[in-house]
């Protein structure tokens, strides 16, 4: 009598599971949907022409920024460069966080852990070089 | 609401990682301008962690421990002079990184929002296109450029008949894979772009010269930016978008300093197949007259009775290991009262920058390190020019001689100087394969050894 019953409660529990999985889904299909419909409000941005405009406006930032870094820290530079192009994290990490687990879970994963590499042995080993740097009698 | 303050966190992180490239302008400000970078770096990561999208934290937090440890971990073993290896993987974890996330933004679009009707849009495909064939070259291009720079591979150019066809097929091959994809976005496709581009970095890559890392680790540098870029807009994140553009930026112009270093064309770099770093004295060496050659008790004596003398360190230096020993040689001689400065010409070593980095690590103040155009003005009244290390960026020939591979690449002027000391293994040309006739004049004093033994002996006689 007992077993069958255990049997039961364990299908509806798996169920269950299933279900939340399915409503943490549409949940965050929702989320998109609520996201777009709110960005299609007020004066319409289409993504992909903001993204352009950010595009610009940053490549004149970064030319006259980098070009004003003095040569002597061409190597810091460098490696400063790659520790902020760990960004991309931000994107692996959403395609790591998900409930749901498929490929694109497995391939967030991987792809965190290498820019989690890039961030801090980049971030470190520049801090490194700079403390090299040093005045006479610094 | 979260998502305005994701979008907050962003932007000021985007700030802080413009001050931080912004305090590399000078050696005072850039310790703090690195430490603003990482405060962004981490706002943009906390923001992230709070948006809704991330449900369960094991593989995320997890992910960033253990590619943490790993990243401290060698950051904090590599020996200075590993450097440009260590920039060279580092640009291949993040193309490698962007071809995995725009592998991730293909299978699931849904995650980040990415607009579905009937398939994904055409420039959502053009976006990943983009950033999958740019990161899979630097992912590649950067792992051969590191096995070159590390010794794992053979350093000279890489040749073999009909290089030049077999790269421009593969070229071919990627670019119509793109089109294919950007036009049908199927996942085999997909695949297809991204091995064929995986093969094309390498091909790229093989048939260039170890000199010309500078110009190669920057490119790539700048390619695992505009990759970050491609990602950015595939997933709508200004901050991406931003920082691939300023790594995108920095490496372009990094690019474009180290060719007219060189005086060459970008593109003629690329090309490969330059210099083959020849052994033995190139062409009819023996015809140039003699070589004064001298011993480190020679160069010990000159050099206490110099008034100036300007070091002038190259890729030797680095290979030797020799920096050290050459600041206490330097100490003793300033204890003699002699004034030394070091002259640095844009392309030495195999990064930019690395001779700076090497004096740097040996502790010598740095502003007794001088750029090319300020030395150059003084070498008349300079008593002896010390070249350790270096060869093609002393030699004359580019200043006169139109027949030479090098004219015209703007040189450090140290034949300008009352005398030219050379510390050097050989009588070997330099990268680029030719002569250099600054080695058979009347004022050279050729100094052969290995750059570490000959400060040492230097050192020793001094004392």
């Amino acid at each position: 009598m007992a077993e069958p019953l255990n049997r039961d409660a364990a299908a509806i529990a798996e169920r269950a599971g299933q279900l939340a999985d399915e409503a943490q889904r549409l949940a965050a299909e929702a989320a998109v949907l609520a996201h777009r419909a709110a960005q299609s409000d007020g004066p319409a941005t289409d993504p992909l022409l903001f993204g352009l405009t950010v595009f610009a406006l940053a490549c004149f930032v970064g030319y006259y920024v980098v070009w004003k870094v003095t040569p002597a820290l061409h190597a810091p530079l460098m490696s400063v460069a790659n520790a902020i192009s760990g960004v991309v994290v931000l994107g692996a990490m959403i395609a790591a966080g998900p409930a749901i687990f498929g490929i694109s879970k497995i391939l967030g994963f991987a792809a965190v852990v290498l820019a989690s590499v890039n961030i801090f042995g980049g971030f470190i080993i520049t801090q490194r070089m700079l403390q090299m740097f040093r005045k006479k009698g610094g | 609401m979260e998502a305005s303050i994701a979008s907050f966190a962003y932007l000021v992180a985007a700030v802080c990682f413009i001050l931080g490239i912004r305090g590399l302008a000078s050696p005072e400000t850039a310790r703090r301008g690195n430490r603003i970078a990482i405060a962004g770096m981490a706002i943009a990561i906390g923001a992230t962690l709070l948006r809704p999208q991330i449900a369960t934290f094991e593989l995320v937090l997890g992910g960033i421990v253990i590619g943490g440890a790993i990243g401290t971990l060698i950051a904090l073993r590599v020996k200075i002079t590993d450097l440009p290896q260590l920039v060279a993987i580092f640009n291949s974890l993040v193309g490698l990184a962007a071809v995995l996330i725009a592998a991730a933004a293909l299978e699931s679009p849904s995650l980040y929002g990415i607009p579905l009707n009937d398939g994904l849009a055409t420039h959502s495909l053009v976006e990943i296109m983009a950033s999958t064939a740019i990161g899979a070259v630097t992912f590649t291009g950067s792992v051969v450029a590191f096995a070159k720079l590390q010794g794992l591979m053979r350093s000279p150019p890489i040749l073999f008949t009909g290089q030049r066809a077999v790269n421009a097929f593969v070229g071919l091959i990627v670019l119509m894979a793109a089109l294919a994809f950007a036009g049908w976005g199927t996942d085999g496709l997909f695949w297809a772009l991204a091995l064929a581009a995986l093969i094309w970095g390498v091909l790229v890559v093989i048939p260039i010269g170890g000199a010309d890392m500078p110009v190669v680790i920057s490119v790539l540098n700048s390619a695992s930016g505009w990759a970050s870029c491609g990602i950015g807009f595939t997933l709508d994140n200004p901050l991406m978008i931003i920082t691939g553009a300023l790594v995108g930026a920095s490496g372009a112009i990094l690019s474009y300093i180290m060719c007219k270093g060189m005086n060459r064309s970008l593109v003629h770099v690329l090309l490969g197949g330059f210099g083959g770093e020849t052994e033995g004295p190139a062409g009819d060496a023996a015809d140039r007259g003699p070589v004064k050659a001298g011993n480190a008790d020679d160069a010990a004596f000159m050099l206490r009775n110099a008034g100036s003398v300007v070091v002038v360190p190259g890729y030797g230096m680095a290979v030797a290991h020799a920096q050290h020993a050459l600041r206490e040689m330097v100490d003793l001689l300033e204890e003699e009262g002699v004034r030394v400065r070091f002259a640095i010409h844009p392309v030495a070593g195999r990064m930019p920058g690395h001779m700076n980095v090497l004096l740097a690590e040996a502790d010598v103040p740095y502003d007794k390190v001088v750029e090319m155009e300020t030395v150059n003005r003084d070498f008349p009244s300079t008593d002896i020019a010390f070249v350790i290390g270096a060869n093609d960026i002393t030699n004359p020939s580019a200043r006169t001689d139109p027949s030479s591979p090098i004219y015209g690449m703007p040189v450090l002027e140290v034949d300008r100087a009352r005398m030219v000391m050379f510390v050097k293994r050989s009588m070997a040309s330099g990268y680029a394969g030719v002569d250099n006739p600054l080695f058979f004049k009347e004022n050279t004093m050729m100094l052969f050894g290995d750059a570490k033994a000959m400060c040492e002996g230097v050192i020793r006689s001094l004392e």
